[in-house]
């Protein structure tokens, strides 16, 4: 899918994985939009969801939140659930809430696609 | 200096406060107060019974309005410095998100469950779904250590657990600057290196800004960037933390100034000095003297 606007730049499918591309600041203004967005990827049930974080500058705890409660949905189907790019500022925050041993991180889209 | 510093996230320029005495007559507890506290900076501010600290405390936060003064804040949703002595109460309640508190006895609602009071704050100024709301508290909850506590009433928690639970709901909403009021009062030394751990940790890994007002001078040393001392409404020292640990550590009659003097005594808790002994009499003498 092209620009979706705000937070979700955009959905694409990659062979059975769903990529879900964010960007700018993930916080609670935005949250409501990118939960949608993740839980319409959720539903086609993609092997593999992955969500790019590339271009996020920041993201609250609502936003961290947001990808725990998809992370679920995907654990409750038996798919798998990825997150790529994310900057030192994204990556800390995963840190400091010991996110970072739940979720599998990556560097790169690629990796995460071919992990 | 009367322009906002760079790199300043509250930048305070002569701030007055008057209050009456038991008679009448106007007693300024804030005389002109002028200091910066910098993004990301661990600010300590202590004094002396009566110094102005709690005062300028809830003028920072929009609870007192100065007489005369500004109080600017540059925060990251705002281009341009806000001046919250002139801000209405929908400006200051949209600067509060901005902000959180942790007040010296936690503050919880005694209705609520640990968990409620730590969600309120999200519940009242977002449309976040409960599922994620719920989440986020899990994760606040965790890094405050108070997760096995969380469907516990506050009369059911320890003075260290409650102040815990009011940390965890003071950054719920991943506040920009935190303030303390004296987080470490009443605490033991062990659950108060962890409220200082905690301070620190916001503060190294989330950039959070944090103003600590503390008469604790063990955890003000262990947790400050810089700190600054008030004597009678005016900032008599303002540095960073070595500047106050050789103060500290000084021998006082190597200290010439009677403001060194005085920090010194303040920091070390010693008896005599110019705190006690304004005019080489103490307030005992003098009375006797007096009459």
């Amino acid at each position: 899918m092209a620009d979706q606007g705000g937070c979700v730049k955009d959905v694409r499918r990659q062979g059975s994985a769903v990529v879900v591309a964010l960007r700018g600041g993930v916080d609670l203004h935005h949250t409501p939009a990118v939960h949608k967005a993740l839980v319409q990827a959720c539903e086609q049930r993609p092997a593999k969801l992955v969500v790019n974080l590339e271009e996020v500058d920041y993201m609250d705890s609502s936003g961290l939140g947001t990808l725990v409660e998809v992370f679920r949905r995907v654990h409750q189907y038996n798919g798998s659930f990825a997150l790529c790019g994310a900057n030192h500022r994204v990556q800390s925050v995963l840190e400091i809430t010991r996110l970072d041993r739940f979720f599998k991180v990556f560097a790169t889209e690629q990796e995460a696609l071919s992990a | 200096m009367t322009g906002d510093a760079p790199g300043a996230v509250i930048s305070i320029r002569n701030v007055v406060k008057t209050f009456p005495d038991q008679q009448g007559r106007p007693v300024r507890v804030l005389d002109g107060v002028t200091l910066d506290v910098l993004a990301g900076e661990t600010l300590i501010i202590m004094g002396g019974s009566g110094c102005g600290k709690s005062t300028l405390l809830n003028c920072l936060i929009g609870e007192l309005v100065p007489d005369e003064g500004r109080i600017l804040y540059r925060t990251r949703d705002c281009d341009e410095p806000r001046d919250i002595t002139g801000l209405d109460e929908t400006g200051m309640n949209e600067l509060r998100k901005r902000f959180g508190i942790l007040f010296q006895s936690g503050a919880l609602f005694n209705s609520m469950t640990v968990a409620e009071n730590v969600a309120l704050p999200l519940a009242e100024h977002s449309y976040v779904d409960p599922a994620i709301i719920d989440i986020v508290v899990t994760m606040k909850l965790q890094q405050v250590r108070m997760l096995p506590h969380r469907d516990k009433m506050p009369a059911q928690l320890s003075g260290g657990q409650k102040k815990r639970a009011g940390l965890a709901r003071a950054t719920a909403l991943d506040p920009e600057i935190l303030f303390y009021d004296e987080p470490s009062a009443g605490l033991d030394p062990v659950t108060s290196a962890a409220i200082d751990e905690l301070i620190m940790d916001l503060s190294r890994k989330l950039h959070v800004t944090s103003v600590v007002i503390t008469h604790e001078m063990d955890s003000a040393f262990r947790i400050a960037d810089r700190m600054v001392m008030l004597d009678r409404g005016r900032v008599l020292r303002i540095g960073p933390r070595s500047d106050f640990e050789r103060l500290r550590d000084a021998d006082p009659a190597d200290l010439s100034s009677p403001d060194d003097r005085l920090i010194h005594q303040f920091l070390t808790g010693e008896t005599t000095g110019p705190l006690t002994d304004a005019d080489g009499l103490s307030e005992y003498e003098k009375q006797i003297i007096a009459g």
